[in-house]
């Protein structure tokens, strides 16, 4: 994984285009932020393995990035992505790292279902 | 003298940071350790410091993290439970207690180390931890081994009071700090506070006492 080049990220979510694809779509602030900070919330959500299929996907911004996937009847969205890989098995994988490393959003896309 | 220990907790990393003092005091005595460990730790977001590893490559590190940290602590037999990081209080605690038993009428411990539910912060910790004290619930009264409980959530003491078990690790604190280093995608933005800790008593007091001593509350049934 590396940093977001938007030119092969745009390439590989129109490639994605009108194809039923695995999501895998997370955000956390991590496990122990509200245990660190009194008065604090953790907030974690994710979808690991929705089965979408989108009619237009776009990544825009300046860094960190923004990703929009259009659906018939909604939308997906992630902001703050920072690095992509497209991986061996031919997954769009994005996420967004803190300057500690850590991973706090990613937005992840496979013709395969994610290992559980 | 121990027979056996059965640690259970549910992440790799935990047998670590909370307990590997005292594992680690365990093995160098000769006394046989099993970690049990729930999940692969695979939802977790420290990933190294710069990262390594992509969401994807997380349980496989980890894994072999993990494999590394109970090499350094003498844990020679390691089981994993293959729940999935994050899930565990979703799950049916009876069938993970009645898995979690099997192990236990196995290996006959005569001590279990396991998070003291309600009060361990994460809640896999916290479900894990019941369903291990659910299993032992499940063996007669003569036969249930001494269940140690681990336990950090900050309002602890008000609720269940100081820990009756205090282990002192000073013997061992190179050893634990091998195995903090082992999980390297978890403690590489903190080892620099761990080996602060260990060369200089302003820092150990500052960061806590984990380097030096290891605290367990008795957990009681019914």
């Amino acid at each position: 994984m590396g940093p977001m080049d938007l030119q092969s990220v745009q390439i590989a979510l129109d490639a994605r285009v009108g194809r039923m694809q695995y999501v895998h779509l997370e955000t956390t602030n991590g496990a122990y932020a509200a245990h660190r900070e009194e008065g604090a919330m953790t907030v974690c959500a994710y979808i690991r393995n929705g089965r979408i299929e989108f009619e237009r996907g776009t990544i825009v911004g300046d860094g960190p990035y923004r990703v929009g996937l259009k659906m018939q009847i909604g939308w997906i969205y992630a902001e703050g992505l920072t690095d992509f890989e497209v991986d061996a098995k031919g997954r769009l994988l994005m996420a967004g790292y803190d300057s500690e490393g850590r991973l706090a959003i990613a937005l992840e896309l496979s013709d395969e279902p994610f290992a559980m | 003298m121990e027979r056996h220990v059965l640690v259970v907790f549910p992440h790799p990393d935990d047998e670590t940071f909370g307990t590997g003092g005292t594992i680690a005091s365990f093995t160098k005595a000769g006394v046989p350790v099993t970690y049990a460990c729930g999940t692969l730790g695979q939802m977790g977001r420290n990933m190294g410091k710069p990262f390594f590893a992509t969401r994807e490559t997380l349980s496989e590190v980890r894994e072999k993290e993990l494999r590394a940290a109970c090499d350094a602590l003498g844990i020679k037999d390691l089981r994993l439970l293959g729940l999935r990081d994050k899930t565990i209080e979703f799950e049916d605690r009876e069938v993970i207690a009645d898995q979690l038993l099997s192990i236990i009428e196995e290996l006959n411990p005569s001590l279990i180390i396991t998070h003291y539910p309600g009060f361990a912060v994460h809640p896999d910790h916290n479900a894990l931890g019941a369903a291990c004290v659910r299993a032992v619930e499940k063996l007669p009264v003569a036969k249930r081994p001494v269940v140690y409980g681990h336990a950090f959530a900050r309002n602890r003491e008000e609720f269940i009071g100081s820990p009756d078990v205090t282990i002192d690790i000073h013997d061992v604190a190179e050893t634990k700090l091998e195995a903090v280093r082992a999980h390297r995608s978890q403690s590489e933005n903190v080892i620099a506070r761990f080996e602060e800790a260990l060369k200089n008593k302003e820092a150990a007091a500052q960061f806590g006492p984990s380097m030096f001593t290891e605290s367990f509350y008795t957990m009681k049934f019914a």
